[in-house]
């Protein structure tokens, strides 16, 4: 047996929307936290942190949803047209937070409040639907005869939605301390004082998902719980801790970097207990990864394409930020 | 709830959201070598007229691409929400073809377009120059693969069906289908007909102002070369992607020329107008051209093409949509045609700038390329059904089995913001246009050199709304 194609294209999907939930995370959490920053120029200069990579950042999206229909069709159909309406929700939430974004630059001061408010709800809604689908992942799809059985709205459940809200404090922690990192002066020392209520939200959200899922999902519960199984994962837990002690602390005294970092080991650290928990599915409790995969033709074609341009990708993101590495200042700005 | 089926709904929703989608990729590639043209004779005539329509047509290119890549978001998601059992069938040739199409298009952003929009300082002339060459010939691979999946649909070959899922075999025979290279010539002359269209009636809409700078004159000027000569070639490309239609998919050249059987012995007809009636099964109140249509399509005059009839009722497509949005392309495409060689005309005479009806002609065909392309890609979508993919799938077993209330409510969600969203878009670039080309502006800042963000849209400081905007 040569290349396992299917495992290559599931390491490359997972990378794309790792790197997706990381960098549009903190682009999604500024709207999130727009309602708690009144002043005008501190908005503008939130928003200037992030002007120069945002669309980069949602560039890993696109790719995962082209990346998925070429090397895992089943997954991407029937998991897609199950969660109709709430990937309605999310694109309609992109676009809207999108285009305003651009558009609140040149509106003119009558027009500006109109844009603000489309730019929190997009992103309060991008992100929300994405947790929404993330915990209608989790939960599970049946399938018979090419479809999910869930229902138009099987996505509905009280756990769905306390995932939705889990991404919009997790995503709000990542645009926080981004902010912490990115800004100085009064501004920064609002967002540093919302830090610390924000990360105690965010693991207390954690622990609650990584308790409610094992004890509605045996399969996960066992995956976990199961010797040897625990000693081998104890890590993540105790990491997730570890990381939240680093972000406490690191937000006092003059923080900068500190904070950004451990938010990303630490939302690291949460996709790192959801591979865990569904490996090797990648529609639990359904298709495993190899079930799924399209045929070996189409994945070895477009892997080709992937691995030449993906590191370009790369290399010109990690350009931008170089670039635009930093403090932004208040008043400095993009017109 | 609309008495619509939700099969109905799902090609509606589809059909609105690719018909909004389009207009900005084909805007994008037409001013995209438009203008790699500009910068090509700047920097050979040393004219700087040239530079100063590349910096106005620039900024309009920047909003115009900024509003493709939104819209295109949802098309990267929409064969799997709405079309299911497709993507499950043929997501092996679909998904491939879409990913080197997104490939194609974020290297071209990360490669080039910084470069084309803000890199004005940082490298020489002949780089710069480069830079936008790559760009116009990258948004022509991205139309490639996309093309070349959708004609693929159209004339399938190169795979197997092995348990109801379609096994790609032969990718060059895939993306070479032989529909493709007529559908690829006849679009991008199409992109290319729609933006001269549209750069000329910015040009004509400033002379009709007074508004008669070097820049103006001259955007003007190349619009109507490029009709004079483009117009009549895709005339040339339409009739020949009409005969490979007629060999592959006999059926849509029938409904789109309203033929419903063949009188023995006798040619063709061409029916000018009329309605196409798909449950009587005739058209109805024509006005026909004896033998012309067998002139067209088989080059003899007693020659004869399949009618409507020679196909059972369930695989015909509807000959009335059909009918009509052919004749809306082929008759703006005769009118450009028209303008072109008036144009031409008028420029013999010496009268370019100073005749008001050449410019009022002008303005007012200044959608029309984008009507007819939209018009065509109507003949031959709507002209595949009953099919998605071409003999193989049927479009009502391709479509997710959402209800007609589901479908519904997507349907307002994505008609509301998209009329809300890319009317401003829309509205801004028609703003942009409006100011006109100024001479000497400067080029916009560079990204390294104060560390400003630069995404495409940000190659535009003018503000989104009519009133002067004072703040910055």
């Amino acid at each position: 047996m040569g290349i396992d194609l299917p495992l290559i294209w599931f390491l490359i999907i997972g990378f794309g929307v790792m790197m997706y939930v990381i960098t549009d995370g903190f682009d999604l959490g500024i709207g999130i936290l727009f309602p708690f920053i009144r002043d005008r120029e501190h908005r503008d200069t939130m928003v200037n942190t992030v002007a120069p990579v945002w669309d980069g950042n949602e560039t890993w999206l696109v790719l995962g949803g082209a990346g998925l229909m070429a090397a895992f069709p089943k997954v991407y159909a029937i998991l897609l047209s199950a969660l109709y309406l709430p990937a309605l929700g999310l694109l309609a939430g992109l676009i809207w937070r999108g285009v305003s974004f651009e558009f609140r630059f040149k509106a003119d001061e009558a027009h500006k409040p109109f844009w603000d408010r489309a730019f929190m709800s997009g992103s309060f809604a991008a992100a929300f639907f994405q947790g929404v689908i993330l915990g209608a992942f989790i939960e599970g799809h049946q399938i018979v005869d090419g479809a999910a059985t869930n229902g138009v709205m099987g996505w509905l459940t009280l756990f769905n939605v306390f995932c939705g809200l889990g991404v919009v404090v997790a995503y709000a922690l990542l645009g926080a301390t981004w902010l912490v990192y990115k800004t100085e002066g009064p501004l920064q020392a609002s967002i540093i004082r919302a830090a610390t209520p924000i990360t105690l939200a965010t693991v207390v959200t954690m622990l609650v998902v990584s308790i409610w899922t094992p004890m509605t999902h045996p399969a996960i519960f066992e995956r976990w719980f199961s010797l040897p199984n625990f000693w081998f994962f104890l890590p993540v837990p105790l990491l997730v801790l570890l990381a939240t002690w680093a972000i406490l602390r690191s937000l006092r005294g003059e923080p900068h970097a500190g904070p950004f970092v451990w938010s990303l080991v630490l939302v690291f650290l949460g996709y790192t207990g959801l591979v865990i928990s569904i490996w090797p599915y990648v529609l639990p409790p359904s298709l495993t990864l190899w079930d799924a995969a399209g045929p070996p033709e189409s994945l070895g074609f477009a892997l080709v394409g992937a691995l030449f341009i993906i590191p370009f990708i790369l290399g010109y993101s990690a350009w931008s930020y170089y670039v635009f590495r930093g403090k932004v200042k208040v008043g400095e700005g993009y017109h | 709830m609309s008495g619509l089926t939700a099969l109905e709904l799902a090609r509606i929703q589809f059909g609105f959201t690719v018909t909004f989608h389009i207009v900005f990729p084909a805007i994008t590639i037409g001013l995209a070598a438009f203008l790699a043209m500009l910068e090509g004779l700047w920097l050979w005539k040393k004219d700087d007229a040239y530079l100063d329509l590349y910096h106005f047509w620039s900024k309009i290119f920047a909003v115009n691409f900024a509003m493709g890549v939104v819209s295109g978001l949802v098309m990267a998601y929409q064969f799997g929400t709405n079309w299911s059992f497709y993507s499950q069938f043929a997501g092996s040739i679909t998904g491939p073809l879409l990913t080197y199409e997104v490939l194609t298009a974020f290297f071209l952003e990360a490669g080039f377009l910084g470069v084309m929009l803000f890199g004005w300082h940082k490298v020489g002339r002949g780089l710069h120059f480069f830079a936008t060459v790559m760009v116009a010939v990258g948004t022509m691979i991205s139309a490639t693969w996309i093309l070349a999946s959708n004609s693929w649909m159209q004339t399938p070959q190169g795979h197997e069906v092995v348990n109801g899922v379609v096994i790609p075999v032969d990718w060059l025979a895939i993306i070479f289908n032989p529909s493709f290279p007529y559908r690829l010539a006849h679009m991008v002359t199409a992109a290319m007909l729609s933006t001269a269209l549209f750069v000329g009636a910015s040009g004509a809409w400033h002379l009709l102002k007074g508004n008669k700078t070097p820049a103006v004159k001259r955007m003007f000027s190349m619009a109507l070369w490029m009709l004079l000569f483009t117009a009549p070639l895709q005339v040339l490309i339409g009739d020949v992607h009409g005969l490979n239609t007629l060999k592959h998919q006999p059926a849509k050249i029938a409904a789109v020329e309203g033929h419903w059987a063949n009188v023995p012995g006798e040619g063709v007809p061409l029916i000018l107008f009329g309605l196409p009636d798909m449950d009587a099964e005739t058209t109805r109140f024509k006005v026909e051209i004896p033998r012309l249509a067998s002139l067209i399509l088989t080059h003899s005059l007693d020659g004869q093409i399949a009618g409507l009839k020679d196909f059972p009722r369930e695989d015909r497509p509807n000959a009335t949509v059909l009918f009509w949005s052919f004749r809306v392309m082929v008759g703006l495409g005769l009118l450009m045609v028209l303008l072109g060689g008036w144009g031409a005309w008028v420029r013999w005479r010496g009268r370019l700038y100073q005749s008001p009806m050449l410019a009022r002609f002008a303005l007012w065909m200044g959608p029309s390329g984008l009507i007819a392309l939209l018009a065509g890609w109507y003949v031959t979508e709507i002209g595949r059904q009953p099919w998605v993919v071409y003999g193989l799938m049927r479009t009502k077993d391709a479509v997710s089995e959402h209800s007609a209330m589901t479908l519904s409510i997507g349907l307002v969600v994505l008609v509301v913001m998209y009329l809300g969203i890319f009317g401003t878009g829309i509205g801004y670039m028609l703003r942009l246009v409006r100011k006109g080309p100024q001479p000497h502006e400067p080029h916009p800042v560079d990204i390294a050199d104060n560390q400003r963000p630069a995404r495409p849209l940000s190659a535009v400081d003018e503000s989104l709304y009519c009133a002067p905007n004072t703040t910055h």
